[in-house]
């Protein structure tokens, strides 16, 4: 019987090599990752469990981004605490305002994702990294105060979901589009402790940005873990961040898999996941003069250069509608950087939206643009929970970045197409 | 002992359990009175020590926040008991010392305000003279359960440890 990636990259991280799907195996991550919200929760459990050093301190990634910029005293005592326990055990790679960003973007800026790769993360949108060939899998802050001080954490091998993409992109439908609409299909726990492992011709459709806005998002269906084949941009990407040992992995011809989804690309619109759920995805025409007081285009994938481009290619030549306050967010400081290279920035804060420092800001309603009672955004993040970004009576609509500009520019949702042309992305 | 019902439905996200505006707060103290504010601002006030709460389909799906489960915990719930846990939710509750269970037949028909007993050690759901039973732990997770959750498990590993 054949093997499925997600099966693969596990059972090259178990001391016996072995990992089958509904099995209960001890993994060996390759990074860990912790934040300014989970890490500190983290380190009480830590020391509780007598632990004196971390397994491998070069093994650990800490990123502030949560709340940094510190909002006030109570989030500059979360960042302190993160940046103390690093220093207490000689982590080297933490990463804050200025030298990093939102830490999945950052995690593959730096090389420390890569085809093969295994990482645990403090956070639920480590999934993110299956864009890159790796498994990123999601966790809590006492499983991974368990994973430094033990080097493994146990997991149960999940069943697999394979998709298989066909087709080209339309225009002003990306990444975003094509995992709304899965999600849309089996809802959000359709795909529940599974893995979601992405291929077929279609994938080369998306760039890396793209694909990572997808596997952002698996954990919205409820996925463990995401997984997609590689190619050459793939690897390219891997090798341009610093990665070069790495193990490209595909899955076998015969890999056991519980469910597939086919979706062919050329037959996707704009989606709008409608709030209070991810699951609830609409084509923008089903949602056009719905009227937004804020456009949110950042988060851990969708603060990408890709994004900032689609946003500079709608806002070009055009003004944010006075009653509208919009916020760009460059996932990391090196995205910041090329935007603003290319005249990216110059564009979007010429066009009247605010650029602020990378952070996770918002997204999560931590702060950086808080919604008040009544008020809608459209929003390119990832979920638009009730109360998500702010007061429990605000509204998400959750879009891709051609989409959310638009809305930013009618005061309403509207179809880019009206603003801006492809050649001009 | 008889435990009072919360009854709520599918895919309670942790961000209505543990609103995103309070993740600066650590203390399980603090977080206790805002547990489910998301839904209902009143809700913690109406939890007493030794309560249950019973859910539909994927509970605690969303973020990871450990703040989460912290916060039902810390606000006096004994158990929570439902159809289905989304993956994190589940790992830190059992991580934390919050119990759970799933249990399909009994979320399917608990009552808001009903109340039920409930045997961890059994997996079972005492209520109206019906005993339900609820999916058992794969023995991983029965050691950690069986240990007090995941601090003290992981301190007895280490401890086993060779240095």
């Amino acid at each position: 019987m054949g093997a499925t990636m997600t099966e693969k990259i596990f059972a090259r991280h178990t001391a016996d090599g072995r990992a089958r799907a509904g099995e209960i195996v001890e993994l060996q991550p390759d990074v860990v990752l912790l934040n300014d919200v989970s890490g500190p929760v983290a380190a009480g459990p830590f020391a509780e469990m007598g632990a004196t050093r971390v397994f491998d301190p070069d093994k650990v990634v800490l990123v502030a981004d949560h709340f940094s910029p510190a909002k006030d005293v109570q989030s500059a005592e979360l960042i302190r605490r993160l940046r103390s326990f690093g220093e207490t055990y000689g982590i080297k790679s933490y990463y804050h305002t200025g030298n990093g960003g939102i830490e999945h973007a950052v995690l593959a800026e730096t090389g420390r994702v890569y085809p093969g790769a295994l990482v645990f993360g403090a956070d639920s949108h480590t999934c993110t990294a299956g864009a890159l060939n790796a498994s990123g899998i999601g966790f809590g802050s006492t499983d991974l105060a368990a994973a430094l001080a033990l080097g493994s954490l146990w997991a149960r091998v999940p069943d697999a979901i394979r998709v298989d993409l066909t087709g080209a992109l339309p225009v002003y439908v990306s990444g975003k589009d094509v995992i709304l609409e899965i999600i849309r299909r089996i809802g959000v726990d359709g795909a529940l402790n599974a893995a979601l492992e992405f291929g077929g011709p279609g994938l080369g459709a998306l760039n890396v940005d793209e694909r990572m806005a997808v596997a952002n998002m698996a954990v919205e269906a409820g996925a463990e873990t995401c997984v997609m084949e590689p190619d050459a941009a793939v690897e390219a990407y891997a090798r341009a961040h610093g990665a070069h040992d790495f193990t490209a992995t595909y899955p076998d011809a015969e890999a056991a898999y519980v469910a597939h989804i086919a979706l062919d690309l050329s037959t996707l619109e704009p989606t709008i996941a409608a709030p209070p759920s991810p699951a609830n995805g609409l084509p923008v025409s089903a949602l056009l003069g719905t009227p937004v007081h804020q456009v949110y285009v950042g988060n851990c994938a969708n603060g990408t250069l890709t994004d900032l481009r689609q946003v500079a290619a709608v806002l070009r030549g055009r003004q944010v509608a006075p009653n509208v306050r919009m916020f760009v967010v460059p996932a990391t400081q090196a995205i910041y950087r090329d935007a603003m290279r290319e005249g990216l920035l110059d564009v979007i804060s010429q066009a009247g939206a605010t650029i602020s420092a990378p952070t996770c800001g918002a997204c999560f309603g931590g702060h950086n643009g808080i919604l008040a009672k009544g008020e809608t955004a459209i929003a390119t993040t990832n979920r638009n929970f009730r109360g998500r970004m702010g007061d429990p009576d605000s509204r998400v609509f959750l879009a891709n970045a051609w989409v959310a500009a638009a809305a930013a520019v009618a005061g309403e949702i509207a179809h880019p197409g009206a603003f801006a042309t492809p050649a001009q992305s | 002992m008889e435990r009072r019902i919360h009854k709520l439905g599918d895919h309670i996200d942790t961000d209505v359990i543990l609103p995103g505006r309070y993740l600066s707060i650590t203390d399980p103290a603090e977080l206790g009175p805002h547990c489910l504010e998301g839904i209902d601002p009143a809700f913690a006030g109406r939890i007493r020590a030794g309560d249950l709460i019973v859910a539909g389909r994927n509970f605690g799906c969303g973020s990871s926040r450990e703040h989460a489960p912290i916060a039902l915990k810390a606000c006096g719930i004994h158990a929570v008991i439902a159809e289905s846990f989304a993956r994190i939710f589940y790992r830190n509750a059992i991580n934390i010392g919050l119990p759970v269970l799933v249990c399909p037949a009994f979320a399917a028909v608990a009552q808001d305000g009903a109340t039920a007993a409930v045997d961890l050690g059994a997996g079972t759901v005492t209520c109206g003279g019906h005993v339900f039973r609820g999916e058992s732990l794969p023995p991983t997770v029965m050691a950690i359960v069986a240990a007090g959750g995941l601090v003290p498990y992981a301190r007895g590993r280490l401890a086993a440890a060779p240095a």
